[in-house]
């Protein structure tokens, strides 16, 4: 017999930033998760009362329908721009941007680049599922090679279109930012991991150590034209081994220039 | 009794320092901006006074990115400031679309050079026509005022600022090379402390409150169309309440000259000239050229048949005067474009085929 | 009274300098006043140039075509200026790097001042430009030595402080020759 409703404990509750209504994201898309992995973030700091956060332009855009912060929404690829002038203003907040692969890596490059190398004390949330999500699975710069996309019929090809960029390797090498990652959210380990790593990005800002950076593989089933786990098992196929899981920058205060 | 010791004096300033200065009596203590001549003694200048002063100065990678900075920083609720000329200037115009699609106060200074393209660093008023209409995407409006002396660089800059506050619009301040590396008196008092400014709807965190959003995407059935009213009913309250424009020698005027800006100077000493003459040639001088002196254009030329429209451009005001003026009256067009500056001489010469 | 004036040389020869120095005077003397630097490529080209326009009213145009006077401190701003300057007008020129037969008006009232022999015996080769002014402004009256000393005093504040007087005695000097040496 099951005990009484009132006596249960509760073990896992939707985490209070976390606005209680339906995403449009589509199935299998890690979008979802990563939210969630933010939410819970800010509510374990409590600091989303004090928070910013900077939606991207894509699918990324309605992060103001289900977090219960502030949000700017910024021109297609300004955000790292755009939470500069915030975070500039309001260095005693906490401040966020929210991208996708399009956004950050190819109209955002110079913004989110120079930011990063500025040492700016914000963090990036970047998902990257390899394409142009929102506009209807366009080429992106981390489309990988020989992947067929609507603007890239015939598979992506290094003669023409060049190589998929490795966003969180690059930014590592320079010397502003202070945390950088990729991690993934196609399994519960690797979730656990992702939790880890938005964290620990979000404690170097409220330790003011500079940029911090989650690079987040995502799946996009309905743009790569597969099923929830298929797409899953494809990111972990295809996706993992070009772009790697792993810590590429993480500074300590005494290596702080 | 008054302390004189106390009183502002007189000094030598730059036009572009005089912007500089005056927007930080705005209470202005953000600055972000990319280099292009001629209007690097505005960041030159800023990037030494506002650390003095606790602001922050960047100097971004791209106009691009300064305009967002800007969009950041106004978003977080702060009086902010960017600087550019032509090239950089069509950089921002996205930036700027956004601030007036998400209706963000902010103030573009605008230091024109010769175009298109490259162009040259020469003084002109060729960019008219892009400030006036908008510049960027989408059914929007910016503020535009034009100063025509140093006091009016930094006083009008200050007022660009209560503007886009008081509307929440991005306001451009126009000028060119000659009032920016011009030097004239200018009262200046000490500067004043900020005032808090009053923005509930800042992005500040939502402890204690509703959250804020700020955006300008409207996907709902009908609510860009709203949305593009409520913009014009904005538009047509500025129109109302703070269209400026300065009027000289009209009382006795048969003859209409408008100008605005640097172009308006020579036009005075034109004036001058053609008064020695017996020609009773008056000044009608905007201020703000959006919103335009519609109303004063229609109003004076409903007696007095003729304007002359004279600018640094091959033309570009003369529409929005050809459109305001009363049925009855004739409107002439003299222009010198890509750097050249019309002479009082010159004017004087139209002066007399037109009058 | 209104008065415009343009002055030109080469970089370095302290145009900008001594048109700063003319402003500050005339708006120590209460009245409105405009200073423009050239502006433009020719900066680069090591020519200096500004126009200072000085009236009791408000000042229109800060650029003139037909100015009052004209001080032109090398040969190719002679060449350019001289016949801008209005009939009647005041033409000063170096003396250092002009002679007598490169004039061509005869309708202004010209004057060649030997800046640098002048600077020299003032102390100070540097103060060339301000026995220039000196005699400019002895020429065209347009402004006198109480404005010129709290301009002077303006620009040279602080540590500089000590250069006013020998720049306040290559004035008095370069009016002195110009009031001995006018026609």
């Amino acid at each position: 017999m099951a005990k009484p409703a009132e006596k249960m404990d509760a073990v896992f509750q939707r985490p209070e930033t976390l606005i209680d209504t339906n995403f449009h994201f589509c199935p299998g898309c890690n979008h979802g998760n990563v939210h969630k992995l933010v939410a819970e973030t800010l509510d374990e700091y409590g600091v989303a009362g004090k928070t910013i956060g900077v939606a991207g332009v894509g699918c990324c855009v309605f992060l103001y329908n289900y977090l219960n912060i502030d949000v700017l929404e910024a021109p297609h690829g300004r955000a790292c721009a755009e939470a500069t002038g915030v975070k500039r203003v309001h260095k005693d907040k906490i401040v966020f941007t929210y991208q996708g692969d399009g956004d950050l890596a190819a109209i955002g490059m110079a913004e989110t680049v120079h930011a990063a190398n500025r040492g700016e004390n914000f963090t990036v949330i970047f998902v990257n599922n390899s394409l142009y999500g929102m506009t209807g699975g366009q080429m992106a710069p981390t489309t990988l090679l020989g992947q067929k996309t609507t603007t890239s019929p015939y598979g992506r090809s290094h003669e023409g279109d060049g190589y998929p960029i490795r966003m969180a390797e690059m930014l590592a090498t320079l010397e502003g930012p202070s945390f950088v990652a990729r991690v993934a959210c196609d399994t519960p380990a690797h979730i656990v991991k992702a939790r880890q790593a938005i964290r620990k990005a979000f404690k170097m800002q409220i330790d003011n150590m500079g940029f911090s950076f989650v690079e987040i593989l995502s799946a996009c089933p309905t743009n790569w034209r597969l099923d929830a786990l298929t797409s899953q098992k494809k990111l972990q196929e295809e996706m993992v081994p070009y772009f790697p899981l792993g810590i590429f920058k993480e500074r300590s205060t005494a290596d702080y220039l | 009794m008054s302390d004189t010791t106390q009183q502002p004096q007189r000094q030598m300033m730059k036009g572009n320092v005089a912007i500089a200065e005056g927007a930080l009596h705005a209470g202005c203590r953000y600055y972000f901006g990319y280099p292009i001549t001629p209007q690097n003694d505005i960041p030159e200048y800023l990037s030494a006074e506002l650390p003095k002063c606790g602001g922050t100065f960047v100097q971004a990678e791209s106009e691009i990115a300064s305009i967002n900075m800007v969009l950041g920083a106004s978003a977080a609720g702060a009086r902010c400031m960017t600087s550019s000329s032509g090239p950089g200037i069509s950089l921002m115009q996205e930036g700027i679309s956004y601030l007036a699609g998400s209706e963000l106060p902010a103030v573009i200074v605008y230091v024109s050079r010769i175009g298109p393209g490259l162009g040259g660093i020469a003084p002109t008023q060729g960019d008219y026509k892009q400030v006036t209409s908008g510049g960027g995407h989408g059914d929007y409006y910016s503020i535009v005022l034009a100063p025509s002396s140093v006091q009016e660089m930094f006083s009008l800059v200050q007022t660009c600022f209560d503007l886009a506050d008081k509307y929440r619009n991005p306001a451009i301040l126009l000028t060119d090379a000659i009032l920016g590396q011009m030097k004239e008196p200018v009262i200046v008092g000490p500067r004043p402390e900020p005032k808090a400014q009053d923005k509930p709807w800042a992005l500040t965190g939502n402890q204690g409150r509703s959250k804020n959003l700020i955006k300008s995407l409207f996907l709902g059935d009908g609510e860009m169309e709203v949305q593009n009213w409520k913009l014009v009913e904005k538009y047509n309250r500025l129109k109302a309440e703070d269209t400026m424009a300065e009027e000289l020698w009209m009382d006795d005027a048969e003859f209409i000259i408008v100008a605005f800006g640097s172009c308006s100077r020579m036009v005075e000493s034109s004036i001058r000239l053609a008064r020695a003459q017996g020609l009773k040639v008056g000044l009608i001088r905007p201020i703000t050229l959006f919103p335009f002196p519609e109303k004063l254009i229609y109003e004076r030329t409903a007696s007095i048949a003729k304007v002359l429209v004279v600018e640094m451009n091959t033309g570009q005001m003369v529409k929005d005067v050809k459109v305001n003026t009363h049925k009855n009256a004739d409107v002439f067009f003299y222009g010198r474009p890509g750097g050249g500056m019309p002479t009082p001489e010159d004017i004087l010469e139209k002066i007399k085929e037109f009058y | 009274m209104y008065h415009d004036c343009i002055m030109a040389g080469f970089g370095g020869q302290g145009i900008l300098m001594i048109g700063d120095i003319l402003s500050l005077a005339a708006m120590h003397d209460g009245r409105n006043v405009t200073w423009m630097p050239s502006y433009g490529v020719e900066m680069r080209g090591g020519t200096a140039r500004c126009t200072v326009v000085i009236s009791d009213e408000r000042i229109g145009s800060p650029i003139t075509g037909a100015p009052s006077g004209c001080l032109v401190m090398n040969k190719p701003s002679l060449d350019k200026y001289e016949s801008w300057v209005s009939p009647g007008g005041a033409l000063v020129a170096n003396g250092t790097f002009i002679q007598e037969s490169d004039f061509t008006r005869s309708d202004v009232s010209r004057l060649l001042v030997p800046t640098n022999d002048i600077a020299e015996q003032v102390g100070d080769k540097r103060t060339a430009s301000m026995v220039a002014l000196g005699a400019y402004v002895e020429m065209t009256g347009v402004t006198d030595t109480p404005g010129l000393k709290a301009a002077l005093e303006k620009t040279f504040s602080g540590k500089k402080a000590k250069l006013v007087p020998i720049n306040l005695e290559a004035i008095e000097q370069g009016r002195k020759f110009a009031r001995e040496n006018r026609k």
